[in-house]
């Protein structure tokens, strides 16, 4: 028999058990609708948490994408006065950030997924149980015959496979939302950590690195306009050589040949920098 | 026939031979503990329902013939519904 077959079977055994256990039939109708609203009420339950967890997902996303920008815009911000370290960390930051990112991806995909079929089997169910109902009320008001018995069979059969169903599909969402808010909880202990948020709010270090970057900008926002200066003055030349250089304040080529800047401006004359040859 | 996805909703099919034959390449793939024949038996069956059956009306009360796992059960889902009664809810023991 295959896998098929033997689940249906399984099923049907629970149904069974339930039927067989009272005394009257009856009871099993009262007993098993009492049952139905019950795992109505947690259905709606176990939705709100897939719901919630979701949202907590959106949450650390955006959080996370925040991160990712800014820890982008210190990264160069650095790199512009010179601190390639600073930029190393803002972005070795950026990439943990991303990969949390790109984990949570899929995971709210499949949350999705999950709220869209359970939101399905509540309302399916819910349909089932108005149906169970009505059925209830006619077989008990008619019950003389054992005829009546058979069709209490078959509700109460039928009504307890969609049961166990929805409690699988219910236990399957519940485990899903019990694993992500653990890693969300993870998640929220990194972001407060400043982990994975701007190198600047490193605790500690947090007013000696802004500092530093802070001066150092005002450092070589006086480079950066020293060298337009002298770009003006001295034509299209290699000025910008001094962009990333806040130490120094002309643009002194570190191979040692002689510095090409006193060529007249906009001389059209032979190749540049000819003192060599 | 009735034939239930679990987490789906029941269908009605009226020609279920190759469906019983997919169900014997499943157990198969479940004694031989290979999870990607029974990933790919799993897939072509519930393929095969949602395709050719009729979804059951949701007011109706009846019993399925056969019951298939969830779309992406795994093996040990499946052992785990099959080998303890008890992991299946939805009534008191």
């Amino acid at each position: 028999m295959g896998i098929a077959s033997r689940l249906a079977l399984l099923f049907r055994a629970k149904a069974n058990k339930a039927i067989d256990r009272a005394e009257d039939p009856r009871d099993v109708l009262d007993y098993s609708y009492q049952r139905q609203l019950e795992m109505l009420t947690q259905v709606r339950r176990g939705l709100a948490d897939v719901a919630t967890s979701g949202r907590r997902l959106d949450l650390q996303a955006n959080q996370l994408q925040q991160s990712a920008d800014k820890l982008h815009d210190q990264a160069s911000e650095a790199l512009e006065v010179g601190r390639e370290d600073i930029a190393r960390e803002a972005l070795n930051r950026r990439a943990a950030a991303l990969d949390q990112l790109a984990e949570l991806g899929p995971q709210r995909e499949s949350l999705r997924n999950d709220e869209q079929k359970l939101t399905l089997a509540a309302q399916r169910l819910q349909t089932k149980v108005e149906s169970f109902r009505s059925r209830k009320e006619t077989v008990k008001a008619t019950y003389t015959a054992a005829e009546a018995q058979t069709r209490i069979n078959e509700s109460v059969a039928g009504i307890s496979e969609e049961m166990g169903d929805v409690g699988l599909a219910m236990q399957r969402a519940e485990d899903k939302t019990a694993q992500m808010q653990a890693r969300s909880q993870a998640l929220d202990g990194l972001l407060s950590s400043g982990a994975l948020d701007d190198v600047t709010s490193l605790s500690g270090r947090n007013d000696d690195i802004q500092k530093e970057l802070d001066s150092a900008r005002g450092g070589s926002q006086v480079e950066l306009e020293l060298a337009q200066m002298k770009r003006q003055l001295s034509g299209p030349s290699r000025a910008e050589a001094v962009v990333g250089r806040p130490g120094q304040t002309a643009p002194v080529p570190v191979d040692g040949s002689a510095p090409a800047v006193e060529s007249p401006p906009a001389a059209d004359n032979q190749e540049e920098g000819g003192g060599r040859g | 026939m009735i034939i239930r996805i679990l987490g789906e909703g029941q269908f009605d099919m009226d020609d279920v031979e190759h469906l019983n034959v997919l169900d014997d390449w499943l157990q198969a793939a479940a004694d031989a503990d290979d999870e990607a024949a029974f990933d790919q038996a799993l897939n072509t069956l519930l393929t095969a329902v949602r395709e050719e059956g009729r979804p059951v009306a949701d007011d109706d009360l009846v019993v399925s013939d056969l019951v298939l796992p969830h779309d992406g059960a795994s093996l040990s889902d499946v052992r785990a519904m099959l080998g303890d009664e008890g992991l299946i809810p939805g009534r008191s023991t």
